[in-house]
């Protein structure tokens, strides 16, 4: 898929700009930046829901792309099982919404595989951080897709949930015998526990800042122009580690303000 | 046996077994497509919606067409209109159900008060009439009835999506805009063919009720959406029957009966719910 000298916009001023970015087969990229950069709308454009108003997107032709949405735009208090929600996004056969035997199996499979086994019939509330996140993975991938686009998979969810979604991801984009070959596409906020474990990484704020590998990208200068504030990183174990400057003088404020 | 021929007395007046079957099938078909009202949010446009049928219905008896056309009509342009307006997005859904469908009723009580003549069939779309029923009125509800059930099930799983997760529904090639306008035509559709039945003023309830109890009831779509129509059927047929003897009208009965099993509902999941927390704070 690429992307050239793309700009959306939502009937004003574009919300990105001049975006040029090519995702190949089986690649695993991360998309960081702040909030209000245009990340979503990035990916919607990849998706196709948002028309560039000037530059193109290009899809290899028969492309499958499954998207997994943020969990926190999800209703909760929806009445749908896991089962329902897996089974949605298949196609029905005619006058039948109920899913075949075949189906059903399948549903199972792509559940047991996730480490949902046995939940099909629960509600979506029931299950916990991981488990809701794995549900919308599994709608995803029982479409078969040959990439898949997340929107901050691992936002809101503890450190837990998120080595647990990391992990099923890199399951995903290994390449065959051992995983699907997947190739990945996902924003996140989170720059130590997820962006810098990534193979490739792209800074974004309204275009793409920078885009290599995380000990290239993540560095003060691009991410100072990506986020608008210095930042200094650190190097441990060969991992390159943000931090944000200031924070010494956050600290002695804030622990002035509890002595006093 | 005095007891019994007695209970089985209203059965034997011709307008009381075409009301009975009517107000079942009404209260069937607003509890199907209730279920898309209620977890679409769109309580407010079926209000609305009942309300625009009764300007039409106004319009219709004065100029002596078929209440049918006029009033089927005069829905489904506001119906679009309100889609229209609300996906400008330059003002909301609600103020735009406001301004169309409320100029719609304003006119039709302007043209009551003007035409005395037609008084009498306006009043039975405001207030509902379910003892006057005609034979086409059932066929009416029933003919609807059956295209919503054919519709629904055909197109099951991209109605679920499109209202669960109507973005991801969109990039996976359902078209949302195409089941939000069959989910109107139905809606405009239902509203014309039971509002006379129930009335423009409780039709909206009838349309919530069964869809909420249901809810209430069940986690899982599919339930719901077998579950709401039986209960609708049941608020229907049983308010009906009550109001025989209760000497009151029957738009109301059946909506004060929706209500209380609601309340039971409503009630008995409180304390599924406490006797849950009580589990695990035993454990």
């Amino acid at each position: 898929m690429t992307c050239e000298h793309m700009s959306c916009s939502y009937g004003g001023a574009p919300v990105i700009e001049g975006v040029d970015l090519t995702i190949r087969q089986g690649e695993f990229v991360g998309i960081v930046g702040p909030s209000g950069s245009g990340k979503t709308t990035l990916l919607r454009a990849m998706l196709g829901s948002v028309k560039p108003v000037h530059g193109s997107v290009t899809r290899q032709a028969g492309l499958r792309l499954a998207y997994v949405p943020q969990v926190e735009t999800v209703d909760w208090n929806f009445p749908v099982t896991v089962g329902e929600v897996v089974g949605m996004s298949r196609p029905q056969r005619l006058m039948r919404p109920k899913s075949a035997r075949s189906e059903l199996t399948l549903i199972e499979d792509v559940l047991e595989r996730l480490g949902l086994g046995g939940l099909v019939q629960r509600h979506i509330r029931e299950l916990s951080g991981g488990q809701q996140q794995r549900v919308f993975l599994a709608r995803a991938l029982i479409q078969k897709p040959d990439m898949l686009i997340l929107d901050e998979p691992t936002a809101g969810v503890d450190v837990r949930t998120r080595h647990e979604v990391l992990h099923v991801l890199a399951d995903l984009n290994e390449s065959p015998p051992h995983g699907d070959g997947i190739a990945i596409v996902l924003t996140t906020h989170d720059l130590n526990g997820l962006a810098s474990h990534l193979p490739r990484l792209v800074c974004f704020n309204r275009t793409v800042v920078a885009d290599g590998s995380p000990a290239e990208v993540l560095q003060p200068y691009f991410l100072e122009r990506t986020y608008g504030a210095p930042m200094e990183v650190l190097q441990h174990g060969g991992m390159p580690i943000v931090l944000e400057q200031g924070g010494d003088e956050l600290r002695n404020r804030l622990n002035r303000g509890t002595a006093s | 046996m005095i007891i019994a021929v007695d209970l089985l007395k209203p059965f034997s007046y011709e307008f009381f077994r075409n009301g009975l079957i009517i107000a079942t099938l009404a209260g069937a078909l607003c509890g199907l497509i209730g279920v898309f009202v209620v977890l679409r949010g769109m309580s407010y446009i079926g209000h609305g919606l009942s309300h625009a049928v009764f300007g039409g219905a106004a319009l219709a008896a004065v100029l002596n067409l078929n209440y049918f056309i006029g009033a089927g009509f005069w829905g489904l342009a506001s119906g679009l209109m309100i889609g229209r307006v609300s996906r400008k997005r330059i003002i909301g859904a609600d103020a735009a159900i406001g301004v169309i469908t409320t100029a719609s009723f304003a006119m039709g009580l302007a043209l009551q008060a003007r035409f005395g003549q037609a008084k009498r069939s306006i009043d039975a779309v405001l207030f509902g009439n379910v003892l006057g029923v005609f034979t086409s009125d059932i066929l009416a509800v029933a003919g609807v009835g059956i295209l919503s059930a054919v519709v629904i099930v055909g197109l099951y799983r991209k109605l679920l999506f499109a209202t669960f997760d109507p973005e991801v529904a969109g990039v996976s090639g359902v078209s949302v805009p195409a089941m939000e306008a069959v989910l109107m035509v139905l809606l405009s559709a239902t509203i014309l063919v039971t509002v006379r039945v129930i009335g423009v003023l409780l039709i909206s309830a009838l349309l919530v009720l069964p869809a909420v109890t249901a809810r209430l009831m069940t986690n899982s779509f599919g339930r719901m959406l077998w579950l709401s129509p039986v209960l609708g059927a049941i608020f229907g047929g049983v308010g009906m029957y009550i109001s025989w003897y209760a000497d009151v009208p029957s738009g109301a009965v059946i909506i004060l009966a929706g209500t209380l099993v609601f309340i039971a509902a409503y009630s008995a999941v409180g304390v599924r719910r406490r006797a849950q927390l009580a589990g695990i704070n035993h454990h």
